[in-house]
């Protein structure tokens, strides 16, 4: 790789520690996929929960916060993903003081580095949305994927190392999606229904991502005239890039960079594969259980928006979740203070919901707190959680967001999800 | 006569080990138990199949984030495979192979999920991008 006088300086140690470590971590993955050089970067999105980082990553993270401040301080603007503990709510899950320990030290060290303690995947929607054409250094598939796609910003997945390298020094490597020619369409999907509910457009995205043989490979969707709201588009990105680990979808009429599909093929368009009602509900039916049982309703993955949330204590209003069944909603700290200003946390709570601030629940040590409180048959009208859950030891559900609720108070999967 | 199958140049040392391989793909955290070493996710190819100390064969890195973190973690605990090779590897693999310093290579010229058999002997060559069965 190409490195600049400073960026050599930085390699070699002569700015300290903190940057030595984090320009070594831009040239072995520049390296691995051939950067010729670095792109400066606008901000950083940091994804580290502590059951991802254990005792050797927040470890790691102290010897940094450790340094002198001149040294271990962030260079551009660097926010975090949500962490993995609530600690206003985190007995009350059954969560462990050691898990609250690892969380509030790795905290701490975030703070030494001068991080900004957003705690949210939705920091495109909630805290400041990139621009077209800004390289940036986004850690969570979803925020990414949102970045790029509907934003037009330019990120590959930043996991949790690399985000911190580029938040130390101000650089990524020059590959992937920050480059032209990688965000070319490769394939093309035609949608010939729309999606009604946030949940067909999160299985909509699970369908096509599934299809993605690589993370090099970018859809393009056909088929819509009319824009769909930016939930819609952030459930659709974060199955998509869930099930196909995805970083750039374009929407041929409605993202930035794909008015047309001249604009995203350099000759020949290919053969559109069609997608249809039948092929998403038979998706979502892959999920439905032969019986009724139901522990536990979860809404995140991504947290919600405000507008969310707003359906949901509409949805909670009046209403009493049953005694056997949990209901748990995560969103941003940010907007968590505003549904408490606005009575919506009181509403959802006051229906025997819980809301969570600052977490999302496939970070929050899924399997712990699964076994702590009993919780295997889970529904939520997120497609990305019902992914991710499996693995974990869940038997995911999904349907809409007024069927989990109606299966909450009716304490069993209802009818009308079935 | 050993075989030899070359990939890209990848990441970390060489290494040396039983292959556990599977035309499946990859993620750490939606596939696995990391604290018993095993596959977790019941529709993945090798479901319950422990890959502690082996050479890990698979299609494509796939899923979240996480995976970047948890490498170092696994490898901190010593419950790891011994290498990650793969088809295609994404950022997020590459990233955290280079932070745990875990043997990666990735961008072969053939399918090498179908050419190396699960069970066989292998050495991993990252530097070369190399891949040696023994057996």
């Amino acid at each position: 790789m190409r490195l600049n006088d400073y960026e050599q300086e930085m390699l070699a140690g002569e700015h300290g520690a903190a940057k030595k470590y984090g320009m070594e971590q831009v040239v072995r993955v520049g390296t691995f996929f051939d950067a010729p050089d670095t792109v400066e970067v606008a901000q950083v999105h940091l994804m580290a929960d502590p059951e991802s980082l254990g005792s050797s990553g927040v470890e790691f993270l102290e010897g940094l916060a450790a340094l002198p401040k001149a040294e271990r301080t962030v260079v551009v603007p660097a926010v975090t993903d949500p962490r993995g503990v609530d600690l206003a709510a985190y007995q009350r899950l059954g969560q462990t003081e050691g898990m609250a320990d690892l969380e509030r030290r790795a905290t701490a060290a975030f703070r030494a580095l001068g991080f900004m303690m957003t705690d949210t995947c939705i920091n495109y929607q909630t805290i400041c949305p990139p621009v077209l054409g800004e390289h940036v250094a986004f850690g969570d598939t979803g925020s990414s994927i949102y970045a790029n796609s509907v934003q037009g910003a330019r990120t590959n997945f930043e996991g949790g190392p690399s985000a911190l390298a580029a938040a130390l020094t101000g650089r990524a490597p020059r590959y992937g999606f920050h480059l032209d020619a990688v965000r070319r369409g490769s394939c093309v999907f035609e949608v010939d229904f729309r999606p009604k509910d946030l949940s067909d457009w999160g299985a909509l995205g699970a369908y096509v991502g599934r299809k993605m043989a690589s993370y090099w490979e970018v859809p393009v969707i056909t088929g819509f005239d009319d824009a769909p709201t930016s939930d819609e588009l952030k459930q659709f990105g974060a199955a998509l890039a869930s099930f196909g680990s995805t970083p750039l979808f374009h929407m041929i009429g409605i993202t930035p960079e794909a008015p047309t599909l001249a604009a995203v093929f350099d000759a020949v368009v290919p053969k559109a594969e069609k997608i249809g009602k039948l092929e998403v509900d038979a998706l979502i039916q892959s999920y439905m259980p032969s019986d009724d049982k139901l522990d536990v309703v979860v809404f995140a993955g991504p947290q919600l928006s405000l507008m969310e949330m707003q359906t949901l204590a509409g949805l909670m209003q009046d209403r009493h979740i049953h005694k056997d069944v949990a209901l748990i909603a995560t969103t941003s700290p940010e907007i968590k203070y505003a549904c408490d200003r606005m009575g919506l946390t009181e509403t959802i709570e006051g229906a025997g919901g819980m809301v969570l601030s600052g977490v999302c629940f496939y970070q929050m040590y899924a399997r712990e707190i699964g076994e702590a409180n009993g919780w295997k048959r889970l529904m939520s009208n997120s497609a990305k959680l019902v992914n991710i859950l499996g693995g974990y030891g869940y038997e995911p559900v999904l349907a809409t967001m007024e069927a989990c609720v109606d299966s909450a108070v009716q304490g069993r999967i209802s009818e009308a999800a079935q | 006569m050993t075989q030899v199958f070359k990939g890209h140049a990848g990441i970390g040392d060489e290494v040396t080990g039983e292959a556990l391989v599977a035309s499946d793909n990859f993620s750490a955290r939606y596939d696995l138990d990391r604290i018993k070493g095993v596959f977790s996710r019941p529709q993945h190819k090798l479901y319950g199949q422990s890959y502690d100390g082996k050479i890990l064969i698979l299609n494509a890195a796939k899923g979240g984030v996480a995976s970047a973190w948890m490498l170092q973690e696994m490898v901190s605990r010593g419950v790891t495979p011994k290498a990650l090779i793969l088809n295609f590897a994404n950022p997020i693999m590459a990233q955290g192979a280079a932070f745990a310093n875990l043997a990666m290579i990735d961008r072969f010229d053939i399918d090498i999920t179908t050419a190396i058999p699960s069970g066989a002997r292998v050495t991993v060559v990252p530097a070369k991008g190399e891949i040696r069965l023994l057996d």
